[in-house]
């Protein structure tokens, strides 16, 4: 039965409503049952009778909210349905063929199509159908199973980055059989070669129902580049209604991180299918581009990725001396500029400054000598891809630069002086160029008679130097030769950038050389004569829903089939790596359009929208508890036993209510009275380990370091806190103990952060293992690797084991041994900094600035420290006058190490040193 | 032998009973009492009370002649007044008073043993005799006229109402009343008027339960008494709230007026309030009396 769009499945339940009203007259006349109470007053009570004699029925809200209460019980059992599947009457049998397209424009509706397949196979289930799936981007031959089956592998349908070429079609529909089915298509809304034969070999089989969203497809075409602008072309398969879209630009931050870098809104004309706009980027930013996608468009086809070819690639220039005035073209770098500035980028300034922005390319002209400084982070940056190009001249043939043995940044060991032919004062002519042998990347170059050279450094003849050699001059001697260094190289051009040596960079070629180099890119899709046996390596790939992923083993991918082979299983679209440059393969090609697909009028076409079917007898039944109950509730007011249980309940509903929140509060209350009490007084503090016997040992440990400041110093401790670093403040602390057990928990992410805070901002944590350092730090002792574990995520400085000069030797006491309950040597800190130098004279080293903000022992100090109340040790420690001379030593440290944590490096200043000489009798 | 055992048995559980109600007598006492206590003015006794000077009609004897070679007039050495007066307790041991409305708040009965004894005590340490109307128990003072009032305190009527018993009362003797006064005042009246008659002079003092003066009740209730006798339904208790505190306050302004004609004292005191309070305003309106 049916009323609207409520369904009953027992609807003869429904006849018992008409009972409603004989139960409206039985209850009515029964009155709440009296309540016997015991009370001496009754005495005064005798004789007092009621006013009105109403409640002796039931009153009419109660009446109502039981009668509503049993309507909701009759109409709950009869079992109402909200929405029915109109069809389940019908219900067809035989097995069900589901299609799906499964391309890169199906991927957006995923979420729906797989909600109204699951639905769609439930039901199946229900009838026990057999249901087959039939994916288009991968066809098999369909096996009819049963269909929760196929619930479970629901997840493993997800559409593919490509789309079903004309040749999968095809085998899809060979692969049928001629057994009856109905089929269920599941279109992505895009027109395809070979689909009607597909349908019509469906049709032959059964009725066919096509699934298909209604809005159309939008996908974005590579982005190019016009005018320095990067242009942005999306395409939509629909025509007819205006529609505005926004383009995300994605990229890398200076840091690395994946952000967002701009947006650009594009809008489709009413009739256009194409929708075009430019991206104004500073050339900084575009180099980091990594992809566009359209901003709520989760399909393969709506991301572009982005290849070399948006990159002007960076190319600083350093001349070794600096320009003369008014002979420009004499610079070293004149002829550079001329043929780099159109395609590329170019840095100038000192070495130091241009590293950090990492350029492409960095071109040294006549620079011989470079600082350390400089030569290590040239090597650095050459050493993670770095193109390092040097060009000779008077300075570095004059200099010892790769004399007698190679220096790092330069391919080839150079001979004394040089050598000048053809000149006034030479024999011979100046030399022309050899062909460029095969291995070279010049090879193919064009060579030109009227390059010739007339000055040059000379390469020492080496075992290396052969298949060095990139380009050399008629007579053999080297030109040009290249040297790897990790992923990067070092090109040295064995004549000067400028023209006074070589004529090279007057000629066309010295351009296409630097091309070839890959220094100026004005790089196209490469043709394909240039991919032959090229091996293109996938570094991302691209799913369906336009998710980059990391290609992991993928095989690499032949060049030709780079260009000219449709997307597949075996060519995902995404990023390739080849010999020098990357290359994007995106899903949408600039000769790609979209065109919606077109279903013959006998197939019935349905959106993915499926009203739900939703039982409600459920809620009817759960509707009919809680006026029950509320039923109870009244009844009890009415006969006046809710009176001590009403109490009860506001203040349980209260409880319920605040409980979490004051406890939150209460939490926060005593936290901040923590950090007050810590605040206003100078205060000891450890870490909780959760060993109660380690926690009173450090709390006494503490309490009897404070004593011992308090009788000998002007620290005056308070009475010592223990931290949890999961809620407490640490900013209030000016250091922390923290005793290591190997089963203590490690701290939270947030920890780690407040932690690193801390440590930051000048505070200090004393790590003890407690194990006298038996194994070494971080070797085979339990608590020494929990330190490291523990200490791993820390923001800890380099260290070393504590030296005779640092100033925790002497911030009070003069001490050379820092022993605790063990007599261990090795306490660690932070490590000097490496120009710390003795001055003459000065028995000290100036060390660092700070605090040392961890140091590391595994003397278990806080149980040569620990006193109980009335300051009697708690632990032994030795044995006899010895052992209390280690508890004094003891205690002497931890006053170095309060008094090092609250005035720094004072007793570092040189100013003590005098008096410091004096008392040490020197 | 067979009969001792048991009988020493309960012997024990009933004198189990009262010396923890003697106890906590003793400890609430403890709280007010802080030594002898004197009549505060001149008469028989053993304490030097004051000297004063000699005055006409004052016999020669009495002269303090030490005192008074220290000075030009005579002074006569006076003693501070220390005369006995029996008091006698009735503590109503009615059914009525055994209720609490709460579990958190004691039976007014408990606490009306626990005033009467508190003030037994106070009274005994003060030199008078002490003793309890309605079982007979003449009034006496010491330490074992003590635990015979706390044993008999413990005793239990099944009455619902208890009645007020003037008699065994000592002619211009004191009279301590401590009952909820629920029941019929007539009683109250007859006991009150027979005790002034005597002479006797008192306090009145009414415990009654927090849930008696707010009548916290509401919906269709029976109420019945402690002991059963009586019943009264009521269809919606809350309607009855005004008029039985009209009731109550009736029964109090009739008790106070009949305390005011016969000279007696008159408080309502709340098992919800503490006892201490009470014995204060106990304590201070027998002293109070001596010294007027």
């Amino acid at each position: 039965m049916i009323l609207g769009p409520i369904g009953f499945t027992a609807p003869w339940l429904l006849l018992a409503l008409a009972a409603l009203p004989i139960l409206w007259i039985l209850l009515r006349a029964v009155p709440p049952a009296p309540i016997r109470r015991r009370f001496p007053g009754v005495a005064l009570l005798l004789g007092l009778s009621d006013d009105d004699t109403v409640t002796d029925r039931t009153p009419w809200w109660l009446l109502l909210l039981r009668m509503l209460a049993v309507a909701a019980i009759i109409i709950g059992l009869a079992g109402p349905v909200l929405n029915p599947e109109q069809d389940s009457a019908e219900a067809r049998s035989g097995p069900i063929l589901v299609v799906l397209d499964g391309s890169w424009a199906a991927a957006r509706d995923w979420p729906e199509k797989e909600a109204l397949l699951d639905t769609m196979l439930a039901e199946a289930g229900r009838q026990s159908r057999p249901v087959a799936v039939l994916r288009l981007t991968d066809p098999e031959p369909p096996v009819f199973q049963a269909a929760e089956a196929w619930r479970s592998r629901l997840s493993g349908l997800a559409p593919s980055p490509w789309a079903p070429s004309p040749g999968m079609l095809a085998e899809a529909a060979a692969s049928l059989d001629d057994t009856e089915f109905e089929t269920r298509w599941f279109s992505d809304g895009l027109a395809r070669d070979g689909r009607e034969r597909l349908l019509s070999e469906l049709q032959a089989r059964g009725p066919v129902t096509v699934y298909e969203s209604p809005v159309p497809v939008i996908g974005l075409k590579p982005a190019t580049i016009s005018e320095g602008n990067v242009a942005l072309t999306a395409l939509r398969a629909r025509t007819g209604t205006p529609r505005e879209i926004t383009v995300e630009a994605h990229g890398l931050d200076p840091s690395g991180t994946p952000r967002l870098l701009a947006t650009l809104p594009l809008t489709f004309e009413a009739d256009a299918a194409e929708a075009m706009g430019e991206l104004v980027l500073p050339a900084e930013l575009r180099a980091r581009l990594t992809r566009f996608e359209i901003r709520g468009q989760e399909h393969a086809g709506a991301v572009t990725l982005t290849d070399d070819s948006l990159r002007r690639r960076e190319v600083a220039l350093i001349a070794g001396r600096e320009n003369r005035e008014g002979l420009e073209l004499l610079s070293p770098l004149h002829y550079l500029e001329q043929a780099l500035e159109p395609s590329a980028d170019l840095l100038d300034g000192a070495l130091l400054e241009i590293l950090p922005a990492n350029p492409d390319v960095i071109i040294l002209a006549d620079v011989a000598t470079l600082s350390g400084a400089e030569q290590a982070g040239l090597l650095e940056w050459v050493e993670q891809g770095g193109l390092l190009v040097r060009f000779a001249g008077p300075r570095l043939a004059a200099s010892d630069v790769s004399r007698s043995e190679e220096a790092p940044l330069m391919p080839v060991r150079l001979r004394a002086g040089g050598r000048t032919v053809g000149g006034a004062m030479s024999w011979g002519e100046p030399k022309s160029l050899a062909p460029f042998p095969e291995e070279s990347p010049f090879f193919g170059l064009e060579l030109r008679d009227d390059v010739t050279v007339s000055a040059q450094v000379m390469a020492q003849p080496d075992p290396t130097l052969a298949e060095r050699v990139v380009a050399q001059l008629t007579d053999g001697t080297p030109l040009v030769t290249r040297k790897r260094i990790g992923t990067g190289q070092v090109v040295l051009f064995h004549v000067t950038a400028n023209a006074e040596w070589s004529t090279l960079p007057l000629s066309g070629l010295f351009v296409q050389m630097l091309e070839r180099l890959a220094i100026s890119s004005a790089i196209a899709l490469p043709d394909l004569s240039e991919m032959q046996g090229t091996t293109w390596k996938p570094a991302e790939v691209l799913d369906g829903f336009g998710k980059l992923r990391d290609a992991g083993t993928l095989p690499g991918v032949d060049g030709e089939t780079l260009i000219t082979d449709r997307l597949g299983p075996d060519l995902l679209p995404g990023l390739y790596e080849g010999p020098d440059r990357r290359l994007a393969l995106n899903v949408l090609r600039d000769e790609t359009g979209l065109t919606p697909a077109a279903w013959p009028a006998s197939v019935p076409v349905l959106g993915l929208e499926r009203p739900n079917e939703a039982p409600l007898g459920g809620w009817l039944l759960a509707l009919a508890m809680v006026l029950l109950t509320a039923d109870i509730l009244a009844s009890l007011a009415l006969s006046g036993r809710l009176l001590p249980a009403r109490a009860t309940m506001a203040i349980m509903a209260a409880l319920l209510l605040q409980m979490p929140g004051e406890a939150r509060a209460q939490e926060t209350q005593e936290s901040i009275d923590k950090a007050l009490r810590a605040a206003s007084e100078v205060a000891l503090a450890y870490v909780i380990t959760g060993d109660r016997q380690l926690d009173q040992t450090s709390n006494a440990g503490l309490r009897g370091l404070g004593e011992t400041l308090f009788f000998r110093t002007s620290v005056e401790p308070a009475e010592p806190i223990g931290v949890n670093l999961e809620e407490d403040e640490l900013a209030v602390y000016p250091m922390l103990y923290w005793p290591i057990t190997p089963d203590q928990p490690l701290p939270t992410a947030e920890a780690y952060a407040k932690l690193n805070d801390y440590l930051r901002t000048g505070g200090m944590i004393l790590f003890d293992t407690r194990d006298a350092n038996v194994s070494g730090f971080g070797a085979s002792s339990p608590n020494g690797q929990k330190l490291q574990r523990i200490a791993a995520p820390l923001d800890i400085p380099p260290l070393e084991p504590i030296p005779e000069d640092h100033v925790l030797t002497r911030t009070f006491y003069l001490l050379q041994d820092f022993p605790g309950r063990f007599m261990g040597r090795g306490v660690w800190v932070e490590a000097a900094p490496a120009d710390a130098e003795q001055v003459e004279g000065m028995p000290f080293r100036n060390l660092n600035d700070n605090v040392t903000p961890v140091v590391i022992g595994g003397n278990d100090w806080a149980a040569a420290w620990a006193m109980d109340e009335r300051g009697n040790p708690l632990y032994p420690v030795g044995r006899g006058f010895s052992g209390e001379r280690q508890r004094e030593l003891a205690y002497r440290f931890g006053v170095n190490l309060v008094m090092h944590v609250l005035t720094g490096n004072y007793k570092s200043d040189q100013v003590h040193v005098p008096a410091l000489l004096d008392r040490l009798g020197q | 032998m067979s009969i001792a055992a048991p009988l020493r048995a309960r012997a024990e559980a009933e004198a189990a009973r009262f010396p923890a109600l003697l106890a906590r007598a003793e400890q609430l006492a403890g709280t007010v009492l802080l030594g002898e206590h004197g009549r505060r003015r001149a008469g028989m006794g053993d304490d030097f009370w004051q000297y004063r000077p000699v005055q006409a009609g004052d016999e020669l004897r009495f002269v303090d002649w030490r005192r008074s070679a220290r000075s030009d007039s005579q002074f006569i050495r006076q003693r501070e007044w220390q005369i006995a007066q029996s008091v006698v307790i009735w503590v109503d041991n009615a059914a009525s008073m055994r209720f609490a409305s709460d579990q958190k708040l004691p039976e007014k009965s408990d606490r009306a043993r626990l005033l009467a004894l508190a003030v037994a005590i106070l009274l005994n340490r003060a030199g008078e005799r002490i003793g309890l109307a309605g079982i007979g128990l003449p009034p006496r003072r010491g330490e074992a006229q003590l635990m015979r009032l706390a044993e008999a305190l413990t005793r239990e009527s099944d009455e619902d109402y208890g009645r007020p018993d003037a008699s065994g009362m000592a002619a211009h003797g004191r009279a301590l009343f401590i009952s909820d006064f629920m029941g019929d005042i007539s009683a109250a009246r007859t006991a009150l008027t027979t005790a002034a008659d005597r002479g006797v002079q008192g306090v009145l003092c009414q415990v009654l339960d927090p849930a008696e003066e707010a009548f916290p009740y509401r919906g269709r209730t029976i109420f019945e008494s402690v002991g059963g006798t009586l019943a009264h339904e009521t269809l919606k208790a809350s309607e009855l709230r005004d008029r039985y505190l009209a009731r109550l306050a009736e029964r109090k302004a009739e008790l106070r007026t009949l305390c005011a004609r016969t000279g007696w004292q008159f408080t309502t005191h709340h098992t919800s309030a503490s006892a201490q309070s009470a014995l204060l305003w106990l304590y201070t309106a027998f002293d109070g009396g001596h010294g007027r």
